[in-house]
């Protein structure tokens, strides 16, 4: 018998400790979860102390709690956002009926589905990024890159809470399953393609959490609102924390931009060579890796026309991007919606019913938003002075999902042939010589206050700590 | 009309330049204050109340920026939405051009905003941050905005039953530069109030732009049981305002109309304000209070409300410092009256920067002197620090706290920390 006080190991606003069956099944997922975290959690990082956030409630004093911990010992809680009193459903074709406090039997496989997939996605980051730490360019970096991970780590758990409290066995069976698959491995992979990748450098763990984490916040966001209400309570605290980790992308990003902008004024140059040989990141190669990343991320939306996106909907499992703001039926019933394609060597539109379309929606939702922040970049260069502006691609630009999947198209959108493509992806994706070159400039960088050549320090540390703060303590 | 209404305040605003439209804030909003289109996330200044719910969930502190503004020139979210940047701070000279002479002492909301406000980030200490917003556990339950703009009343009649000059300069006739000791009668009509909190005079007339001027606030410098014991009173520390913060001459106007005060006449009171600046009412807590000048007003009303305790017999323990500071002795409120208490009672240092023939000494420098008593104090949950004055002092004495707490090999981190989340360290200056 153990006896952990599993309430207090964990913080959590679900009552736990009341909670017999739940608790029981969390004593047997717990340790194999610690066994995981020691396999495949951050490299070398056992002995140090993070300065770490911790939620201990949802409330706005509660959730943001630092202190100086071992990652092993960070207190994954399991949080539900405050619940809406008689919440009713407010799409699909059960709209107007009471939000559901339990998993109906007839959508028990689809929302076991939807919370799999997404919680797969958790610990696969973890996975992705676990060499990382050995090539942090600051502390401060390495720091938020540990933030991630815990992070990703709690929302493990926070969908295994919903697996173990809502689908008896099948649910305790896949979350082992969850602590079973590795990213990347062949046998045993993660279930989306995209966590299956490697994280190789810093250049890509920054467009990874700008991009991908981005995903996830709107992945998220449709599922916060679900009829399902534990879902979308879950999802919605969780948002809270994928904030995080988009800031850590989008300013991550920013200081390298700012970095290559100064290395360029200082040297009076745009020649990448030259760039290079001061050991800074070249505009065009950020641009490359920045079509690369948002054109993988946008395939995780999936196919253009499904029929499982429909299903979803109509049955309220998951809604479409700030449903609740959104001023028409909320049924979509007889609607369309247009959809790419490539016809005779052309991108044409096609009208297909909207309801089908659902993924397509949920994507351009999330283009438009990544644009914004593209733009912030751009930004960042015109204060400098500097004639360049970053771009994100084309829909269609290197897609392997839906209707457009192989297509050749150019970041521009013209559709190309296969010797066009082969002639120039090398100037729109990332090469082996440009991977290499980031690669070389990847050394560690741990002093306090101290930051790698290729980018620039940041205005302010987290809670409003000095840049040169302590972040970690290596014991 | 709206003679009445707070007319300057501290607005809420994000920084689009840093922020990452990560939608945190609008989801967190417990009243529906912040909204975004495909460019901007921005805050509706008539809705925010201020809560500060959103400041530590932002990711990126984008969302802790304020400006001080006229409540009818408000930024409106049409304008935020355009922004590519933060507008700059009006200057002193901008805002008086618009009818704002000089900003109301702080208020709770207000010393939260700008506690949290560090607009630039970059600052290596940020005395502010350490401020708590939460009152000791001890604390009595506050009463607050029984009077005002959202009340049912918007001020209430208070009669002056008393006004005293409680400075020696001021003493020759001729000369102003003085201290007042106002106290002001409720009558029958409910003002109930604790020690720490503060109201707000409604001077009468117009100003130069032909608005109602707007009310000045003041801490209360009585106990709750009344400036006179059994009495439903309170008296206020009022220096006359003669020059502005950059030396020029002006008069005050709500301190030279206070000031100017007969026994007898009525004033408009709005209040009252505050609810972490209080005390603790345990009887081992012990309380630390640094000042200057008129800051004194609630140091004096938490030592007579202990001392008056203590008197009764009631009340025992708990240790009370204070470190008063001004420029000479002769411009000290209630030097006198000070000296009288028993030294076993209250632990007293005074510091004065202008005494002729004698070196500068600030409290912090008296701090720092007793450093191997306040060491101990920073460390007992049971001990409250309170903080009360000019601006320009608030950073040195929570320096001073800092470097007592490293000397003594405590880790400021956590002394730090404790001490805003467990209500044992507020800041209220000015």
């Amino acid at each position: 018998m153990s006896s952990i006080d599993y309430s207090d190991k964990i913080p959590n606003n679900v009552n736990l400790s009341e909670d017999r069956t739940l608790q029981r099944a969390l004593e047997q997922w717990q340790p194999n979860f610690l066994n995981w975290w020691d396999d495949m959690g951050p490299e070398g990082s056992t002995d140090s102390d993070v300065y770490l956030r911790t939620a201990v409630s949802v409330d706005p004093q509660g959730w943001a709690q630092f202190g100086h911990v071992k990652m092993r010992d960070y207190r994954w809680g399991v949080f539900l956002n405050p619940a809406e009193q008689e919440r009713k459903i407010h799409f699909g074709d059960h709209k107007g009926e009471a939000a559901w406090q339990d998993v109906p039997g007839e959508y028990r496989a689809n929302l076991r589905r939807i919370i799999v997939t997404q919680g797969d996605t958790e610990p696969a980051s973890v996975e992705q990024q676990r060499h990382l730490g050995l090539t942090a360019p600051s502390m401060y970096d390495l720091r938020n890159l540990y933030q991630i991970n815990v992070e990703e780590g709690r929302h493990l758990w926070a969908m295994v809470y919903l697996l173990h409290k809502h689908f008896g066995r099948d649910g305790r069976e896949e979350g082992e399953a969850l602590l079973a698959r590795r990213s990347g491995q062949q046998d045993n992979p993660r279930i989306l393609q995209a966590f299956n990748e490697q994280t190789p450098d810093w250049l890509a763990f920054f467009m990874f959490t700008y991009f991908t984490d981005r995903d996830g916040k709107f992945q998220l966001c449709a599922l916060a609102e679900s009829s399902f209400d534990p879902l979308a309570r879950t999802t919605k605290f969780m948002l809270t924390e994928e904030a995080h980790h988009m800031f850590v992308g989008e300013s991550g990003i920013s200081r390298v931009i700012s970095r290559t902008c100064a290395a360029m004024n200082e040297l009076k140059t745009d020649d990448v060579a030259k760039l290079r040989a001061a050991g800074v990141i070249d505009l065009p190669t950020l641009q490359r890796y920045l079509n690369f990343h948002f054109s993988v991320t946008i395939d995780l939306f999936g196919a253009d026309e499904s029929s499982n996106a429909a299903t979803f909907y109509n049955t309220g499992l998951k809604g479409r991007y700030e449903e609740g703001k959104r001023n028409d039926d909320h049924l979509l019933k007889g609607q369309t919606y247009k959809i790419l394609q490539v016809q005779n060597g052309q991108l044409v539109e096609r009208e297909v019913p909207m309801l089908n379309a659902l993924n397509e929606v949920l994507r351009d939702d999330y283009i438009k938003d990544s644009i914004g922040g593209v733009e912030r970049w751009n930004k960042v260069i015109e204060k400098t002075g500097i004639p360049f502006r970053l771009k994100t691609p084309h829909k269609a630009f290197h897609r392997n999902i839906g209707a457009l999947s192989g297509a050749k198209v150019a970041p521009d959108g013209r559709v190309l042939s296969e010797a066009e493509w082969k002639a120039n992806v090398d100037q729109w994706l990332p090469t082996g010589a440009d991977r290499a070159f980031v690669a070389s400039l990847m050394g560690r960088v741990v002093e306090p206050g101290k930051f790698a050549n290729w980018i620039a320090p940041p205005v302010m540390g987290p809670n409003r700590q000095p840049v040169h703060f302590e972040y970690i303590r290596f014991n | 009309m709206g003679t009445n209404e707070l007319q300057v305040i501290q607005q809420h605003l994000i920084d689009p330049e840093i922020c990452i439209r990560c939608n945190t804030c609008e989801a967190i909003c417990p009243v529906g204050a912040i909204t975004h289109d495909a460019r901007n996330y921005v805050v509706k200044a008539d809705v925010c109340n201020l809560c500060m719910a959103c400041i530590s969930p932002c990711p990126t502190g984008s969302i802790d920026n304020w400006r001080t503004m006229p409540k009818v020139r408000a930024y409106a979210i049409e304008d935020q939405l355009q922004w590519d940047e933060l507008p700059a701070e009006l200057s002193a000279e901008q805002l008086a051009g618009i009818g704002v002479n000089d900003a109301p002492a702080a208020d709770d909301d207000r010393a939260a905003a700008s506690a949290l406000a560090d607009p630039a980030g970059q600052q290596a200490f940020n005395s502010a941050s350490f401020g708590a917003s939460l009152p000791p556990w001890s604390a009595a339950h506050a009463y607050t905005n029984l009077y005002g703009p959202k009340a049912a009343e918007k001020t209430i009649n208070a009669k002056v039953v008393g006004n005293v000059r409680v400075t020696e300069v001021g003493a020759t006739a001729g000369a102003d530069y003085d201290t007042h000791h106002i106290v002001l009668d409720f009558g029958t009509m409910p003002f109930p109030v604790l020690e720490g909190q503060s109201i707000a005079i409604v001077p009468p007339g117009l100003d130069a732009t032909g608005r109602a001027h707007y009310p000045r606030q003041y801490s209360i410098a009585s106990p709750r049981n009344g400036e006179r014991p059994g009495y439903n009173n309170l008296s206020l520390t009022i220096k006359r305002v003669l020059e502005d913060h950059h030396g020029n001459p002006v008069r005050g106007v709500a301190s030279n109309y206070l000031c100017d005060l007969q026994i007898g006449d009525t004033v408009q009171v709005v209040g009252p304000f505050g609810t972490s600046f209080l005390m603790p009412n345990h009887p081992r807590s012990n309380i630390v209070m640094i000042c200057t000048g008129t800051g004194s007003a609630p140091m004096r009303a938490m030592t007579e409300w202990r001392r008056r305790l203590r008197a009764s017999g009631k009340f025992e323990g708990g240790k009370l410092l204070l470190f008063f500071g001004a420029r000479t002795q002769e411009e000290l409120p209630y030097f006198g009256p000070l000296q009288n208490l028993p030294k076993d009672f209250i632990d007293i240092h005074f510091a004065f920067s202008r005494t002729p023939g004698k070196p500068k000494r600030y409290v912090q420098d008296l701090m720092r002197e007793r450093a191997a008593d306040l060491a101990p104090l920073l460390e007992d949950a049971n001990t409250y620090f309170y903080v009360c004055g000019l601006k320009s002092m608030e950073e040195g004495v929570v320096l001073a706290l800092h470097d007592i707490a490293k000397t003594a090999s405590l880790q400021w981190d956590s002394v730090g920390a404790s001490l805003k989340r467990e209500g044992r360290l507020h800041l209220e200056t000015y």
